[in-house]
């Protein structure tokens, strides 16, 4: 029973992050309809940067702050540079260049940082929280993680409802060519977009750090994971990522818990095998509405 | 008795809004317009009719930017637009109603309506521009927190079409509003188009494939065939011709 | 005029593909007999890597559909017969058209679910199968030899021929009879509904085409080359272990098919030799730039990536797609010189591949996105 109910936190802990990623996926799905594959391995990129910083003796949330700025900044570039000169070819070419995209931010971390797994300490203590006599599988780090990723989404929905710029983005996600003739600046909007979910995808490389051992690669489970809980919850739908992030989250504990962890990624593609079969668009994602 | 008061104030409308002067444009190795000239005038509808594939919907894109011409230019009172991008073009004031209409389905009423206001208005002036167009189409007005996937297709027209106008364009451009429209509606369209274009002076460029319909409303008319205009007259002139109607207009 | 002077080629596909492949095993074989053992050894992987490169090139840039997962698919085709290596006794030849049919076989399963995914969702799950497969080996090392791995033996050569050289006939062999294969498939009625599936599935399935199920057997076929060539490198290195197929492989052969063009079958090889001698020209790259251990080790990987970025910006149809325009571009050029009128100011078409990665057609604006999922396809 213990097993039980400490897999299931720790599934929830690790289904907000997987959520974090979905939700950095869905924004640049729903802002550019593109699937960005190098989204983790940029989060794991700005997450290097603050480790670098923290060696250097900067303050903990100061080393927090920089990477998800330095992550805004890298977002907006990698839509200027690489995606935008895409705009009208066939589909899978930015799905190509993101991949090659993955692979060379992780061959540069490695370069610059090396190879052996360090520690990235984490933002809290670490050791399981007592709840009445016992001792659970969530800890104040966990919390915290719930804690930033509802808060990330809670914004991003208000940035999607509540704002003009919001508007102006699912605007240019949903139709860009009637968006631009309504004087939309799209081509901003867009690199804006990207420049958000890259604040996302580095927030998720924070929270995934002090868990993983620390390789260039260790955000390679997550962007797979949160792949899948992204389409899971419809790709289109920040309530979406979050439950397809628990959905997946607490799947891969359970695999893990009962089966072992090398299994994980094979339940995440069998989780993923199932939803498309019965249900391709996804938990939450609305009826796709056809022009007439 | 409208028709009259159309004809009536047609005379003072002179000024050129709108002028598109040898305007080409290539797909490759088809030639979709060739030296195509149009003048749009204030308060007046100008109807561009002609077969399909004659090159209408490619003039209009070309006009706001979509398209990029080989030759020629357009210029919204003395204002060059060919080499603008899409969107200035829009912020300079010319609104176009696409084919399809462009409502988006996943947003709703009152949101396509706000999408037009945002780079114009400011947030008092945003709400004043809608309601005034919720009071031109109050149909939209009771559906305004619906999804516009909702609509039915006449109300889209009508969305598209107060879209087009809450931002207060100088020029309308509108691209076979009629189309899957039931006949009522599109005469119920076609009187409201008329009534804009008379009471606020708004310059509309009306492309259609249903000619009867377009010269019922229009001052001046303009016949596109392959590419090239053939006829550019008043529209009580070409509606009056008969060979002129049975050749390029079908009826 | 020049054209009785131009040299009669065979017009039918068929004896024109095969008196290729006879012509370019004479080459091949002259070239093996005046090789040294290593650069044998290396130009055998060259036909490996050029197998597995044609299965993912027709996939891709035949059928349009994108496959991350193509060295786990390589790692079944080794595992297999490293499998039967250590438990049978079997012919050399049967072991490898085992791995063949059992990839084939995972291609199916694979391919079905696959039907029902477009694009980046379709990368994204090949990318799961990519990272996960191998994981199974770890799981159960103890079928499947853990760290260590399970050893191949090679082929015995006849005679005093030495043993890298035979492989690398074998290998050779095998390249030329897969793209023999393959080339005359493309030229087929299932070349033909790949195409047509590629550039529009509805409108292939209204021309009565059956969606799914050429989705399924083009992936099944792909499948099968990954596994022959995963057998070949399995044999060619000795050893089968999960550290042979990691994800960078993976994304090499992506990066290979697309440095090659997707969807020619010429284009291979570029992409083949690439890859085999990608490793040591980097190394060479560190150490002229003094660049440190640390760096040379993922200079390989970087160059993909950058390969990747680089060839879909600037050369979307990669080095036989470059190739073939310079060729037009060079005929047209000539045929103007001649006076020939050039009619038509259309470019010649940049081949078939190019549908679905590559330059594209004319449309332009934003490609809207859909969903995951591809409509009405029931295998």
């Amino acid at each position: 029973m213990k097993l039980f109910v400490d897999v299931t936190l720790n599934g929830v802990a690790n289904g907000m992050i997987f959520a974090a990623m979905a939700l950095a996926l869905v924004f640049i799905y729903r802002a550019t309809s593109i699937v960005n594959f190098a989204q983790g391995a940029m989060g794991m990129f700005t997450t290097f940067i603050a480790f670098s910083l923290l060696d250097r003796g900067i303050g903990y949330w100061e080393a927090f702050a920089a990477a998800l700025g330095i992550g805004l900044v890298l977002g907006a570039l990698v839509q200027r540079v690489l995606i935008r000169p895409l705009q009208g070819k066939p589909e899978l070419n930015p799905v190509i260049v993101t991949i090659g995209l993955l692979v060379v931010l992780e061959g540069l971390a490695g370069s610059i940082w090396g190879n052996s797994a360090k520690g990235f300490p984490p933002a809290f203590s670490q050791t399981g929280l007592t709840v009445g006599h016992t001792k659970i599988a969530f800890s104040h780090f966990d919390l915290f993680i719930l804690g930033a990723v509802l808060t990330l989404m809670i914004a991003t929905l208000l940035l999607f409802r509540g704002t003009s710029l919001g508007l102006r983005m699912r605007a240019s996600a949903f139709e860009p060519e009637v968006a631009r003739l309504l004087g939309v600046r799209v081509g901003r909007i867009l690199t804006l977009g990207w420049a958000l979910a890259a604040v996302a995808g580095s927030l998720a490389g924070l929270l995934v750090a002090p868990t993983a051992s620390f390789s260039p690669y260790y955000m390679d489970l997550s962007l797979v994971f949160g792949f899948t809980a992204a389409v899971i919850g419809g790709l289109d739908s920040p309530v979406g990522a979050l439950v397809g992030g628990l959905i997946t989250g607490l799947c891969v504990s359970y695999v893990g818990g009962y089966l072992g962890a090398s299994l994980q990624p094979l339940g995440a593609l069998a989780l993923l095998m199932v939803t498309l079969t019965a249900r391709p668009q996804g938990i939450f994602a609305r009826p796709e509405a056809r022009r007439v | 008795m409208l028709r009259a008061v159309a004809k009536v104030t047609a005379g003072r409308g002179d000024l050129t809004v709108l002028a598109v002067e040898g305007l080409s444009v290539s797909y490759g190795a088809i030639r979709a317009l060739r030296d195509v000239e149009l003048e749009a005038h204030e308060g007046m509808i100008t109807a561009v009719l002609g077969a399909n594939g004659a090159g209408k919907t490619t003039l209009l894109r070309t006009i706001t930017g979509l398209v990029k011409p080989s030759a020629g230019s357009v210029r919204l009172n003395g204002t060059r637009l060919t080499g603008m991008a899409v969107e200035d073009i829009a912020r300079v004031g010319v609104a176009h109603v696409p084919e399809g209409r462009g409502v988006i389905q996943e947003l709703t009423v009152d949101e396509n309506l706000r999408l037009g206001t945002l780079w114009r208005l400011g947030r008092s002036e945003r709400r004043k521009a809608m309601e005034e167009v919720y009071g031109l189409f109050p149909l939209l007005g009771e559906r305004r927190n619906r999804h516009a996937s909702t609509l039915s297709g006449g109300e889209r027209q009508m969305l598209a079409i107060g879209r087009a106008l809450v931002s207060r364009p100088k020029v309308m451009l509108l691209d076979e509003p009629s189309l899957g429209l039931a006949p009522i509606v599109t005469a119920q369209l076609m009187a409201v188009l008329r009534d804009l274009a008379v009471s606020s002076e708004l310059t509309v460029v009306l492309v259609e494939q249903n000619a009867r319909s377009a010269l019922s409303v229009a001052q001046r008319a303009v016949v596109l065939n392959l590419g090239k205009v053939v006829v550019s007259d008043d529209a009580d002139v070409v509606a009056a011709d008969n060979d002129l109607r049975h050749h390029y207009l079908g009826f | 005029m020049s054209r009785s002077r131009r040299l009669r080629l065979p017009t039918r596909p068929f004896p024109r593909h095969l008196l290729f492949a006879l012509v370019a095993a004479a080459g091949f074989y002259g070239l093996t007999s005046v090789l040294s053992d290593y650069d044998n050894y290396r130009l055998g992987e060259i036909a490996l890597y050029a197998v597995a490169l044609a299965g993912l090139s027709v996939l891709t840039g035949m059928n349009g559909q994108i496959s991350l997962g193509h060295g786990a698919l390589m790692a079944v085709g080794a595992y297999t017969t490293a499998l039967l290596m250590t438990h049978t006794q079997l012919n050399f030849v049967v072991e490898l058209l085992a791995a063949v049919a059992v990839t084939t076989a995972m291609g199916v399963v694979v391919g079905i679910p696959a039907t029902r995914l477009k694009g980046p969702y379709l990368a994204g799950m090949t990318l799961i199968l990519a990272l996960g497969l191998p994981l199974l080996a770890d799981k159960y090392s103890a079928t499947f030899g853990g760290d260590q791995g399970l050893s191949t033996n090679s082929p015995t050569p006849p005679g005093s021929i030495s043993a890298y050289e035979w492989l690398t006939w074998i290998e050779i062999l095998g390249a030329l009879i897969t793209l023999l294969l393959l080339a005359n498939l493309l030229r087929s009625r299932f070349g033909r509904s790949f195409r047509a599936v590629r550039d529009d599935e509805i409108a292939a399935s209204l021309a009565g085409i059956h969606v799914a199920r050429t989705k399924v057997i083009a992936f099944a076929v792909s499948a099968g080359c990954a596994g022959l060539a995963g057998a070949f490198l399995g044999v060619s290195t000795g050893v089968v272990s999960t550290g042979e197929f990691p994800l960078s492989l993976s994304i090499g052969i992506l990066a290979g098919m697309v440095l090659g063009g997707a969807g020619s079958l010429m284009g291979v090889w570029w992409g083949a030799v690439a890859l085999v001698y990608l490793p040591d020209w980097s190394t060479s790259i560190s150490k002229s730039f003094s660049l440190g251990n640390g760096v040379s080790a993922y200079l390989a990987t970087i160059i993909y990536g950058v390969v990747l970025i680089v060839v879909m910006l600037l050369a979307p149809s990669g080095i036989q797609g470059g190739l073939r325009r310079g060729a037009s571009e060079i005929k047209a050029f000539i045929r103007r010189r001649r006076g020939d009128s050039v009619t038509d100011e259309l470019q010649e078409s940049e081949g078939p591949a190019m549908a679905t990665v590559g330059s594209g057609g004319p449309e332009g604006g934003w490609s809207r996105g859909e969903g995951p999922a591809t409509e009405r396809t029931d295998p």
